[in-house]
């Protein structure tokens, strides 16, 4: 298990990280999620020992680590830039935590063609880093790092500099390999969808602080605050309160408590269908329905439709927001999530 | 890496240490023995009849010996950064052997070719025309040796550069000279800056090859650096100190020139 | 194609022209003469001295120019821009200055005491200074375009300071540190300037060969010089070679 208790760190001016605690359970795949500069980097590497905190303390598996090296830490870390050893080959970056260890050759042999195949490098031991795609450096780098079996393992933005496809073909990956492998893990990440797809659990971190902790559902269901909210999925802002798209029902007659709406466009993505409305009082509004709901509405530019809040998550909407800023498109939220079922 | 503090100055000390030891500590003691007996003094032994007269030749041969090496660097870049021909790798070493052939040697080649016994040195005195021994020789010895430094500074501006911005031009009607005045020669402009301050630099301060052949007539083929030896050689140390203090001056203002470009040619290449 | 041929026909005039008529006189007398006078006992003992001296200037070079180029990267002090401004003093002082401000602090009237002057070791002083920024300005790049995260992930996987360095650091620097070497060297075998007041030239001792070169042209024996010549010339243009299969060399795991 890893345990923050009260970190913080300045640089300079800038506070990155302002009384952290967190609790990473034994084995389990954990993210830390939030935008840059949120500090969640800055958190990984003071729990790698890369970075000194201020104050507080980093306890592994019971220990207190606050002021191990981390070469002593017994830790893995994975670099959003795969932080190859350019000069030596594969084989050889993969062997290196085992070399220094001064374990026996035919040990480390055997160990690195293992990780090796674990990671799907097997043909690939005698070549250079220059020699891979950025996908499989970075498969290389775990390797490097699962090699000297470490108590944790850290990633840091793992997968950021990667393309789109290469970058959901790893994630299944590592979470596969995180099932067989069970190494308590602490992935750091800015992408939602990525977080709330592979990890148990997730810390959501916004201006130096955790916001929440749970599991990715609990997040999604119940955010603590406007935030939260927001970062994990589309917001709509219905009236004084914050919404789901997908959970503003749409009704032709008027209902009660229902608020007036006019649709200004309709938008078809297939199975979904985006509706983007303006109310009586001028603010816009997103609303997502299923096309069968489409369908019988019989939806059209220029419709009067009446608008009410059918989910459980609600938030009571951020005092005098500006106009546009609820609705939408959250930071980094723009692949809607798909459509739950009820 | 990271270093424990005693260590980092344990480093520090022993760097700047051998820095001071070799760089420093000397050039201090030059200004110091230059100025020991008075600026007054310093200032008669740099302006007499030979001193003014070896100070302008310097600067004669350097304004002819520049000017010609940055067109050549120019063009010379141009083709290895852009052209695409046979002998270009082989092109593209020699142009470094002014750095790597020893001065008097070079020196050497020019009284092998233009020099009385020289391959053209008979022809060439028949028609009147003296090289060695002569201001003429002293030019080409100095653009021998400063011949790389503008390609070097330039040629790795013009790869970084690229060509779209030129393609960009052509497409809007430029033709091949408007482009390289209003597109390329402004691109590359720190960089040829950087390489025309150290051909300056070593054009004034060239010893060797000029030594060989220039023949050291006072008050006619005489550069600053050959002052400096003969006044030494003639046992006025004084007069050696003030003219190696005033080259060192222009050194040091050299130096400063290549601290103020060097961060504006870097911008060019990235 | 019209620059090409002009900058092409200017190098060969300016540069190829003399050199082919150093290669080409230096046989003027026959292939015997060239032979005598290269293996004269002078001329062998001052190429002999030039390689050795120029051999270790390379080396002392390498191992302090890593040691300041780390300095002037990884380390933090005051006045520390202007240091890395005064490197390149070497490049831009006239080498007869250079060889005039040794004999005065390292010479007969040292303020200091300390007379090395007419020594073998002044002829190494004199080129430890002219070749000093060659390690210096080849490694400082490399160090700063160095991935630290490479560091830190050796750091993470149980790495001491030591191995780091050993393991990590040392061999993304050695292609760096080998071409500054290499040039470095090739500038000290050609030196002139900054030696000839300083050895006090006694042959057999602190001869270098261009100095040697310098004395047969002044005693008017240029073919016996241009004989010498040849054999530098061969030195630099190994040198060269070696330099351009460094730098491919080191640019083989870039990306």
């Amino acid at each position: 298990m890893i345990a923050v208790e009260g970190v913080s760190k300045q640089f300079g001016d800038y506070t990155a990280l302002d009384n952290v605690s967190i609790e990473v359970p034994d084995g389990s795949l954990t993210a830390l999620l939030g935008p840059s500069g949120s500090g969640k980097s800055t958190l990984l590497r003071i729990i790698g020992g890369l970075e000194s905190a201020d104050s507080g303390r980093v306890v592994i598996n019971g220990q207190d680590a606050t002021n191990v090296q981390p070469q002593k830490r017994e830790i893995g870390f994975v670099f959003q830039h795969y932080a190859a050893f350019k000069h030596m080959t594969v084989r050889d970056n993969v062997a290196f935590g085992l070399t220094i260890r001064k374990q026996p050759k035919q040990q480390v042999a055997d160990r690195v063609d293992e990780l090796l195949s674990v990671v799907g490098l097997a043909g690939y031991a005698k070549r250079y880093p220059s020699q891979l795609s950025g996908g499989q450096r970075q498969r290389m780098a775990l390797a490097r790092a699962l090699a000297v079996e470490p108590r944790v393992l850290l990633l840091d933005e793992p997968f950021g500099a990667l393309d789109a496809k290469v970058r959901a073909e790893l994630r299944e990956w590592l979470r596969r390999l995180h099932d067989e492998v069970h190494v308590t893990t602490l992935l750091v990440t800015h992408d939602q969808e990525e977080a709330m797809s592979i990890s148990d659990h997730i810390a959501v971190m916004d201006n130096a602080r955790i916001e929440q902790f749970g599991d990715p559902r609990e997040l999604y269901d119940a955010p603590s605050n406007a935030f939260v909210m927001g970062f994990l999925g589309p917001v709509s802002r219905l009236g004084d309160r914050l919404v789901r798209p997908h959970d503003i029902a749409l009704a032709a007659e008027v209902e009660e408590g229902a608020l007036e709406a006019m649709v200004s466009r309709v938008i078809h993505l297939g199975f979904e269908v985006r509706v983007e409305l303006m109310l009586t009082s001028g603010e816009a509004v997103t609303a997502q329905v299923t096309r069968t709901e489409a369908d019988e509405l019989e939806l059209n530019q220029g419709d009067i439709v009446w608008l009410r809040s059918a989910g459980a998550t609600v938030l009571p909407a951020p005092a005098e927001p500006p106009a546009s800023a609820a609705p939408a498109d959250p930071p980094a939220a723009d692949a809607a999530l798909p459509p739950r079922a009820a | 890496m990271t270093v424990s503090r005693p260590w980092r100055i344990a480093l520090r000390v022993i760097g700047l240490g051998y820095l001071a030891a070799l760089l420093l500590v000397p050039v201090a003691v030059i200004f110091y023995r230059t100025f020991e007996h008075g600026i007054g003094a310093v200032w008669d032994s740099i302006t007499t009849p030979a001193a003014i007269s070896a100070f302008t030749l310097t600067l004669e041969v350097t304004a002819i010996a520049v000017p010609l090496n940055t067109i050549f660097g120019i063009v010379m870049a141009m083709q290895l950064a852009r052209g695409r021909f046979r002998g270009k790798t082989l092109l593209n070493a020699l142009i470094d052997l002014p750095f790597a052939i020893s001065p008097v040697v070079i020196g050497l080649a020019l009284v092998l070719v233009y020099g009385l016994n020289g391959w053209f040195g008979r022809s060439l005195a028949d028609a009147g025309i003296q090289v060695i021994f002569s201001t003429p020789g002293i030019v080409l010895a100095t653009i021998f040796v400063s011949l790389p430094f503008v390609v070097r500074e330039v040629t790795p501006v013009l790869k970084e550069v690229g060509d779209e911005q030129e393609q960009a031009a052509a497409t809007l009607g430029a033709n091949a000279w408007q482009s390289f005045w209003r597109i390329t020669l402004p691109s590359i402009r720190w960089g040829v800056a950087y390489g025309v301050v150290l051909s300056v630099a070593r054009s004034i301060g060239e010893f060797g090859a000029v030594s060989v052949v220039s023949g050291k007539i006072s008050g006619e083929t005489e550069t600053l650096t050959l002052l400096v030896e003969k006044r030494f050689s003639n046992f006025d140390l004084a007069g050696a100190y003030a003219a190696s203090a005033l080259l060192a001056v222009i050194a040091l203002v050299t130096l400063l020139a290549m601290t103020m470009i060097k961060p504006r040619r870097e911008e060019e290449e990235h | 194609m019209l620059g090409l041929g002009v900058a092409t026909l200017w190098l060969s005039i300016i540069v190829l022209l003399p050199l082919a008529a150093v290669v080409v006189r230096s046989t003027d007398g026959g292939f015997s003469t060239f032979w005598d006078a290269v293996s004269s006992r002078q001329a062998v003992s001052a190429l002999r001295f030039t390689l050795l001296v120029s051999l270790l200037t390379a080396a002392v070079n390498a191992a302090f120019g890593t040691l300041i180029a780390w300095v002037l990267v990884r380390d933090r002090f005051r006045g520390k821009r202007i240091v890395n401004a005064l490197i390149d003093l070497p490049f831009a002082l006239p080498t007869i200055v250079a060889g005039l401000t040794l004999l005065t602090l390292y010479g007969p009237r040292s303020p200091f005491g300390i007379d090395v002057a007419y020594t073998q070791f002044a002829v190494l002083l004199a080129l430890l200074f002219v070749t000093l920024p060659f390690v210096i300005r080849a490694v400082q790049p490399v160090l700063i375009e160095l991935d630290r995260e490479m560091e830190q992930a050796a750091l993470s996987l149980g790495a001491n300071n030591r191995t780091v360095f050993r393991r990590i650091v040392l061999p993304n620097l050695v292609p760096a540190i080998l071409s500054g070497a290499a040039l470095a060297f090739a500038r000290a075998v050609g030196e002139f300037g900054s030696i000839v007041l300083i050895s006090g030239n006694i042959p057999f001792r602190t001869q270098v060969s261009s100095v040697y070169i310098f004395k047969q042209i002044e005693s008017d024996a240029p073919i016996s010089a241009a004989a010498t010549s040849t054999v530098l010339l061969l030195v630099s243009l190994l040198v060269l070679v070696g330099i351009r299969g460094l730098g491919r060399w080191g640019a083989r795991h870039d990306r």
